[in-house]
């Protein structure tokens, strides 16, 4: 089947199988960043944005994606390099892998709040799982990140 | 492994119903456990161009669509009103913010799945579901409805009616499927006291002995609690016994009451 | 902390990767090599044991787009390891790629390659497999000299001394030990004597196993896998294709974490085999639930502690025997078992008169261990620890002061750790600070909190090694580049720990270059210099220590261009940074100009290649202090507070080594409480995916407090001992410790769920 939508603010039109699961679209597509690192819909690493919602490329079809805008990671460089860095100035992103998927998560979460709580922040991101860092270092980054930005408005 | 011969988005309902008729054609939801299976679909019906993501509202009641996702009953100030803040309760636990702007409330309840929290907490809330062939019946009805049923739940109902509700669940593990949950809710003096992840699929209790009827104390808490706990049929899993399940049982129905009895 | 006395090293620097990884740059395999390429699955035994009577293919075959399908009768017929060790390894040889026995549900039983996955999946079907299902061993404690054999073949090989015998089902069995333990434990006011049950836990990378394999175009196999040991990876595969070493050549993108599970050859093998046998590229990638049920878990291991003590606390006498569970094969029994007493008892040197230290390994059809982050210390560990907590509270001493009073020291030797000396030993330190940021006197033992909830703490001491001594080698190639800049050639793997930017960090250091002057290249069989590959806690410590190396010969080379260029003697010279000096101060040649010259008319080679082994392997040390809130009621554990203290030697990159700690206690908090592994009757794993296999998620571990303690190593690069590793050690008996003053029980099983906490509490009513 035909599909047309629009990826990273690009327009697509393809030819999918029935079902193609969003993940393997946008990875052949190009939008490696997405990963998959189960099969049950617990791990996070594949989140997208549908619509600016954060949702599981694993869990959706190409075909329901059909009509929406959907984006990636390599759609949102500018957006994520605000605050990457100071992931990166604690360590926290570790091998890696993980990584995208938090990073759309935690776009996702500050547009929704801007100023969250360290619970709220850990309650948004419980779906994404990462082995490597225990999670702490992630939580500095994004911590700094918000207290350098109100440092910037004061 | 699952593959889908073919996708299709009716423009009514009709239209999806009569595709629904055939076996191997399935309605999706949030296609979060659809996923899961391995099986091969023929047709995959896509309700989301009928506008059943919407939650309404009239002075009686929310509908609440099918298609609308866990993630949107959470953020609802209505139904955090009305329910004193289960709802979001119910779902937050629900693995994380992205699964949950997948799963749909329909699919939640099609599956009659024992975990539900979903279908745990709108039991105690007098739902009714809405199925496009059978119209209107009481969620409880539908829960007892055989799963060959080949209809399609496009609506869920919830009256206005004011009520206290108490949500209660037990997991190993933060984002876990529940070991027990339990929901109680009381409206006009009725309560109705909702155990689901037994592990089978969620039943409500009404308090037959009227062990509540002088009112919430720490005594007539833990009476209640023993009596639910004594009625309940619970099984065993991976996850924890049917021993446990009980002990517990009795520590949930008794918070879930005081909590009920501190909302005033 | 003391003042740093170093320019890059001990500074917390960004990683190198850093950036590219979170803004979600192509790395990993999967992102790096074809997509064209053949799809390879493959087809795994419902059956715990059993003998395949027939298997037809014929069927599987005809599906369009099948490139290949393979059996037991198309694979080399000498058995090899897939363990990631040393050669001559101590696991035993004990595999084909397929055989016509499979030992554990979800053993290999054919290979199907094809051009898309979803012809590979109807070709997995079509296969057609007669089994006769043969009695399987399910029980560890009857394993050892069972009649069922798990591995009865001729050709079964174990080519170490390790007390292996294929036909008692025996990996390996040994005994050591130091003084009576027997009579000294008799002469003792109190023994503590129990058993202790860990599982084997999965380590739950986030990247699956996963490898691409092709013909280059020297007809070589060409490998890029995610692995933590290309230079075994290609000894193990040409084993297995029964094919010279010489054809082949491994290399490693970034890999998505890795904590022992890619010390092992896992997925490698079937790619290999369908690209040596068809010349087209294939790609193998593991599926989760491949992960949790044909893996290279943690070895399950029951751990018979008995500790013995005066009434005033003075520990005499520790006796361990370890029962391990190496599964269907033994990649890394052998070795992994020997941690769980090694790492254990010296713990205790202080006042230590006779200790003994036994094991055996055995095999089961069940799914085959291998290497997991702590190697046998974490269970062993978790066994002598909780042993002594509970010692304390029968002697009513406090469980700090008891380790105080009989923790290994400075200067000490250790005897049930080879007799190696701790020349650098922080332990006590690290005790003392822990006990000062988590407040224990505050916080222990317990806190009546009301609504049936109490607080409680617990603690728990651990140590490791800093690679296997006298056995790995780390190597570093480093080379002067254009305009003066470096190359850093290793064979370790960075699998996200940062050993890149840490061995950088310490080029840096010694040419006195900024970190952005190192470029770093690796891991590459055919164009880094040998290493092991980067497990037990090595690469900082030995990899670290040739860097150090390399980079001081590398001056001298360099120094020799100058010396043209100067027209004096090298040893007029001196070294420094961005240029080179005659030491009286008439004159410099700079850095960018020997660059520019070692390229033009020159012979000196302005590179070095220097290789590094260590005959000790210094222990880093750790103390961790945890505060749960248990609910007495429904038996629910929460982390409230996690404090550890790390003595790694220097922490050559901080943020790197907290990051370490705090990921290394995630995972042991996820061990002890969460993490389960259950065995159906017919053998199948229950925990196949990450929906019944729960590690923790950032809701799930409470709070987190890292501080370094350091001592200085002198054997290793800036002091620096280990970290990797040590970090997952304490959490098990620290939380064990916690819930035992919450409810009176001791849990000697782990996940210590919340049934079986209440169950605890039950019992104890009663």
């Amino acid at each position: 089947m035909e599909i047309k939508l629009t990826l990273n603010g690009k327009p697509v039109t393809a030819s999918i199988d029935a079902d193609t699961l969003l993940i393997d679209f946008v990875r052949d597509h190009g939008c490696y960043s997405v990963k998959r690192g189960c099969e049950t819909a617990n791990c996070g690493l594949c989140t997208v944005l549908m619509d600016g919602t954060p949702v599981l490329s694993c869990s959706v079809l190409a075909a329901r994606a059909a009509g929406h805008h959907v984006q990636t990671l390599e759609g949102l460089q500018e957006e994520a390099e605000d605050f990457v860095g100071f992931i990166a100035d604690q360590g926290a992103e570790q091998c890696g892998f993980c990584n995208p998927g938090f990073v759309m998560n935690t776009i996702a979460l500050l547009r929704e709040n801007p100023d969250p709580t360290d619970d709220e922040i850990r309650a948004y991101l419980a779906g994404n799982l990462c082995r490597c860092s225990g999670y702490e270092g992630q939580l500095r980054g994004i911590r700094a990140y918000l207290d350098s930005r109100k440092g910037a408005q004061a | 492994m699952l593959t889908i011969g073919q996708y299709v988005r009716p423009e009514s309902l009709d239209e999806a119903y009569a595709l629904c008729q055939k076996k191997n054609n399935v309605v999706l939801g949030g296609m979060l456990w659809l996923k899961m299976q391995h099986r091969n679909v023929g047709t995959a019906i896509d309700l989301c161009g009928l506008g059943l993501d919407r939650i309404e509202e009239d002075e009686n009641e929310y509908r609440i669509g099918a298609m609308v996702p866990l993630r949107a009953l959470e953020q609802h100030a209505g139904l955090a009103a009305l329910t004193g803040g289960a709802m979001e309760e119910a779902v937050r636990h629900i693995v994380g913010v992205q699964f949950r702007n997948c799963a749909t409330v329909g699919g939640s309840l099609w599956g009659r799945f024992g975990f539900s929290d979903v279908l745990t907490l709108f039991l105690a809330l007098d739902a009714t579901v809405t199925l496009h062939h059978a119209g209107e019946m009481p969620l409880a009805d539908f829960a007892a409805l055989p799963r060959t049923t080949r209809d399609i739940l496009t609506q869920v109902t919830v009256p206005k009616a004011p009520r206290r509700v108490a949500y209660q669940s037990q997991r190993n593990i933060s984002t876990d499927f529940p070991v027990l949950t339990c929901a109680l809710s009381e409206r006009e003096g009725t309560y109705t006291c909702v155990i689901g992840a037994r592990p089978m699929p969620a039943v409500a209790f009404a308090d037959e002995g009227g062990v509540l009827a002088q009112g919430i104390t720490e005594d007539s808490a833990r009476a209640f609690a023993e009596d639910i706990a004594s009625r309940v049929a619970l099984g065993g899993n991976t996850r924890a016994s049917a021993d446990y399940r009980r002990e517990i049982c009795k520590v949930l129905v008794r918070r879930a009451a005081l909590a009920l009895s501190k909302e005033g | 902390m003391s003042e740093n006395k170093f320019r890059v090293v001990s500074r917390p620097v960004r990683k190198k990767d850093a950036m590219q990884l979170l803004l979600g740059k192509p790395a990993y395999v999967d992102d790096v090599t074809p997509h064209d390429c053949l799809v390879v699955k493959v087809l795994r035994s419902p059956h715990a044991h059993a003998l395949i009577e027939e298997i037809n293919t014929d069927i599987a075959m005809k599906v369009p787009r099948i490139a290949c399908v393979f059996t037991y009768k198309d694979v080399p017929q000498k058995r090899f390891t897939m363990a990631g060790q040393t050669f001559p390894e101590p696991s035993p040889y004990d595999r084909l790629i397929l055989d016509r026995r499979v030992r554990f549900v979800g053993d290999a039983v054919a290979i199907v390659a094809g051009e898309s996955e979803k012809a590979v999946d109807k070709a997995l079907k079509l296969i057609k497999v007669k089994y006769q299902v043969l009695e399987p061993v399910l029980d560890i404690h009857t394993a050892k000299n069972n009649k069922i054999l798990v591995h009865p073949e001729d050709s079964w090989r174990s080519l170490c001394p390790v007390g292996a015998d294929n036909q008692r089902n025996l990996c390996a069995s040994e005994s050591c030990g130091d003084g009576d333990v027997d009579a000294v434990l008799a002469s003792c006011d109190e023994v503590v004597d129990h058993v202790y049950h860990t599982k084997a836990c999965q380590q739950a990378m986030m990247e699956t196993f996963r490898t691409y394999t092709e013909i280059d175009h020297y007809g070589r196999l060409h490998i890029i896998s995610s692995t933590q040991i290309v230079f075994h990876v290609r000894r193990i595969i040409a084993n297995a294709l029964d094919i010279p070493k010489s054809k082949i050549h491994v290399e490693k993108p970034r890999i998505g974490g890795g904590f022992g599970a890619k010390q092992t050859v896992v997925a490698e093998v079937y790619p290999a085999l369908v690209t040596w046998k068809t010349g087209k590229p294939a790609k193998m990638i593991y599926t989760r639930e491949e992960c949790q049920i044909a893996g290279s878990p943690r070895h399950e291991m029951e751990v018979h502690v008995r500790v013995g003590a005066n009434r005033d606390g003075v520990i005499r006498a520790i006796d361990v025997y370890t029962l391990s569970n190496t599964g269907a094969f033994g990649e890394h029994g052998p070795t992994t078992v020997g941690l769980s007493g090694h790492k254990s008892i010296p713990l205790y040197t202080g006042n230590l008169e006779a200790f003994r230290f036994a094991y055996d390994v055995v095999y089961t059809n069940m799914q085959a261990a291998g290497a997991y982050r702590g190697y046998g210390a974490t269970q062993g560990i978790f066994a002598v620890e909780s042993a002594v907590s509970e010692l304390a509270d029968r002697l009513g001493i406090d469980p700090v002061a008891i380790r105080e009073k009989n923790m290994v020291r400075e200067g000490q030797v250790m005897t049930a750790y080879y007799n190696e000396q701790a020349d650098a030993c922080a332990l006590d330190r690290c005790m003392e600070r822990c006990k000062e940021i988590f407040g224990w006197d505050e916080k222990y033992p317990v806190r009546d909190m009301g609504n049936g909830k109490v607080r409680t703490a617990g603690v728990a001491m651990a140590m490791q090694g800093s690679g296997i001594s006298g056995v790995d080698v780390g190597s570093a190639t480093i080379k002067l580049s254009d305009e003066g800049f470096y190359n850093l050639m290793i064979g370790a793997a960075d699998m996200g720990t940062g050993c890149d930017t840490i061995l950088a960090q310490m080029a840096a250091e010694c040419l006195d270059c900024s970190l952005e002057d190192i470029a770093v290249f690796g891991a590459d069989s055919d164009a880094s210099p040998y290493d092991s590959g980067s497990y037990a806690s090595s690469t900082t410590y030995v990899t670290g220590k040739a860097v150090e190396k390399a980079c001081e010969q590398l001056k001298e080379n360099i120094c020799a261009v100058a010396a043209d260029l100067l027209n004096c003697k090298p040893d007029e010279l001196e070294f420094a940074g961005r240029a080179v000096r005659r030491i009286d101060g008439t004159g410099e040649v700079s850095l960018f100009d020997i660059a520019t010259k070692s390229m033009c008319g020159n012979s000196t080679a302005v590179e070095a290649t220097v290789s590094h082994s260590s005959p000790i392997s210094p222990p880093p040390f750790m103390v961790g202090m945890v505060e749960i809130e248990l609910d007495r009621e429904t038996g629910q554990v929460d982390v409230l507070d996690y404090a550890a203290v790390v003595d790694c030697g220097t922490p050559v990159n901080p943020n790197l080594a907290r990051v370490q700690t705090e990921g290394g206690i995630v995972q042991g908090i996820g061990m002890a409480l969460f993490e389960d592994v259950t065995y159906e009757p017919t053998g199948r794993i229950v925990e196949n995916s990450f929906m019944q296999y729960k590690i923790p998620t950032r809701l799930d571990m409470g709070k987190l407090r890292v501080e370094f303690e350091s001592s200085y190593e002198q054997s290793g690069p800036f002091g620096a001992k280990s970290i990797g590793e040590i970090v997952i050690n304490t959490p098990s008996p620290a939380i064990a410790h916690a819930i035992a003053h919450a409810t009176g029980v001791w849990h000697r099983e782990l996940p210590i769920t919340p049934e079986k906490v209440l169950r605890g509490i039950r019992k104890g009513q009663e």
